[in-house]
């Protein structure tokens, strides 16, 4: 909450409270969100030249309210102006408090109706007050090509018809599952990035976060909002350590440690402990002890591996997700050894298919087993498959170090130092 | 997940005649047919970038053991219908949706109806997931 210092945080903080008090004034969430957008335009600019209004929320309404008066008011618009003039009379002196906005926002903006393409920028850009400039750089994509993405979105909830107030109560809890995954998915990509060469985008997973941060101080009681806020603050806390000097990918065996934020760690924990008193188990809690699982471990060597097992175990079971069962087969082999791991893979093929982390989960088993071979076969049969640079660049140089120490033990001749020493780098 | 859709010059599978030898009405159908769908996907937000390459009249390969000055060959090439012609770089949610794209523009019109052009589709590298 406390990112008001610059102008910049401060407008992110208002934009959804001042879309909120727009749409209720006004109603038409999408052309409200448009002049909410160009009032806080305006507002980057001016208020960086002329210094802060007395109150920047009346300021940013004001603005807003005069730009969908000038939309109106063009001759093409007559319709939707008389429609305005309409609602204007309607006009509900809605007493519900304004921090509501903020969860009925997101909660339009996640509509079950979008998919998650186009449910992510418009969050980003109505709730998180970004522009659609910075959500298409985030996203890596021609900025035209992103105001598209927003305005088809906002087209599918006008169509939808849904009014501006909360989901009645028996539709909550889905809609609050619809939020939720949008703001993981964000947080994902700016951990993981799904696209570009680069691992870590922190905007966006600090956008995640203080979002999340957001819902969570509107629904205290929710352990699934919980969890996953625990989940990205668990997560994020091993971000300094996951990339090397190069921006190569450190897997979690071989990060240091000591560069994992203990503050996120300690936050992340506490969630979790609290939504744990609250009693029903949701996905997010169960994938965040599994990252605090990680976190506590003082060593690779330490992490209770039976624990997170049977972590997956009770995740498997909810969700039925082949991916979960993958992440099942390397805590097991680690607790148990990589008999019991590859055991479990047995059945994914057909589920999985040709899927690349299937190949790296059954080589990185093969090599603890001691079959070098198999192993080698598999990593070579993941780096073919592999999606993304990182991990195809991490399985082709496994492969690689892998058949350069079976060829140096078998032939035992000179030269096969320099081969290892090329391998660990 | 983004795409790559990939056409070379090689042959169409309906056989008709080189662009060269349709008439003008039958390149400007083409032509406003290839506009309108990059139209179509820059309004659902799916379009990234589409681009034509020059012919293979102009193509060069470049070859060098970065001591000595590169080898330049110029055309023609014998294997120049396997050149790249053109591509589009989409950004979508599914592989379905790629192939839905990639039959659309094969089916771009001609002398004789579609041309029946041979699109590869092509998933682009992306960044891991985060547990990996």
């Amino acid at each position: 909450m406390n990112q008001t210092a610059t102008p910049e945080g401060l407008l992110r903080e208002l934009a959804p409270r001042a879309l909120g008090v727009v749409v209720r004034r006004y109603g038409h969430f999408a052309d409200a969100e448009d002049a909410v957008q160009e009032a806080l335009a305006a507002a980057a600019t001016s208020w960086t030249a002329d210094g802060l209004p007395d109150n920047p929320l009346a300021w940013l309404v004001r603005v807003a309210a005069r730009r969908m008066a000038d939309q109106y008011r063009s001759d093409e618009a007559r319709r939707r102006r008389e429609q305005l003039a309409a609602s204007w009379s309607l006009a509900r002196p809605d007493p519900a408090p304004e921090q509501d906005d903020t969860l009925i926002l997101m909660m339009m903006c996640c509509h079950p109706s979008l998919t998650p393409a186009t449910a992510i920028p418009l969050t980003l850009r109505a709730v998180g007050g970004l522009t659609t400039k910075e959500i298409a750089t985030a996203f890596l994509v021609p900025e035209t090509t992103m105001a598209q993405r927003i305005s088809r979105a906002k087209a599918t909830i006008r169509a939808s018809g849904e009014p501006f107030s909360l989901p009645p109560p028996d539709q909550f809890p889905g809609r609050v599952r619809s939020v939720l995954h949008v703001l993981y998915l964000v947080f994902n990509e700016g951990y993981a990035t799904s696209t570009g060469p680069d691992l870590a985008r922190s905007d966006l997973s600090g956008e995640a976060i203080r979002l999340t941060r957001s819902v969570r101080a509107r629904l205290p009681e929710d352990s699934e909002v919980a969890g996953l806020l625990a989940l990205m603050l668990l997560t994020e806390a091993r971000r300094m350590a996951r990339t090397g000097p190069d921006g190569e990918l450190v897997p979690l065996a071989e990060q240091d440690r000591t560069q994992w934020d203990r503050l996120l760690i300690a936050e992340g924990v506490a969630l979790l402990a609290g939504a744990r008193q609250q009693g029903q188990v949701s996905e997010y809690q169960i994938q965040a002890r599994v990252a605090a699982a990680h976190d506590r471990a003082a060593t690779h060597d330490d992490t209770d591996w039976a624990e997170i097992a049977s972590l997956y175990g009770l995740l498997e079971q909810m969700t039925d997700n082949p991916m979960v069962r993958l992440n099942r087969a390397v805590a097991v082999s680690m607790a148990d050894g990589p008999k019991q791991g590859l055991a479990i893979l047995d059945g994914l093929d057909e589920r999985l298919g040709d899927h690349h982390r299937l190949h790296a989960v059954r080589a990185h088993l093969l090599e603890m087993a001691g079959d070098d071979e198999r192993a080698v076969a598999e990593f070579r049969a993941a780096a073919a498959r592999a999606t993304n640079v990182r991990e195809q660049q991490y399985l082709t140089t496994k492969a690689a170090r892998l058949a350069t120490d079976r060829t140096a033990h078998g032939t035992g001749g000179p030269g096969t130092s320099s081969g290892r020493i090329v391998g660990r780098g | 997940m983004r795409f790559m859709l990939l056409q070379n010059y090689g042959q169409v599978e309906s056989g008709c005649a080189p662009m060269t030898e349709w008439t003008p009405e039958e390149v400007k159908a083409h032509i406003d047919f290839q506009i309108a769908l990059n139209q179509e996907l820059t309004e659902r937000g799916e379009l990234i970038d589409a681009q034509g390459l020059t012919g293979p009249e102009l193509a060069k390969f470049v070859v060098s053991d970065g001591a000595t000055a590169p080898v330049v060959t110029d055309g023609p090439f014998p294997e120049a219908k396997e050149l790249l012609a053109g591509y589009r770089m989409i950004d979508v949610d599914s592989l379905e949706r790629a192939i839905e794209i990639a039959a659309q523009a094969s089916a771009a019109p001609g002398p004789d109806g579609p041309i029946r052009q041979p699109i590869e589709v092509r998933q682009m590298m992306s960044a891991p997931d985060p547990e990996v």
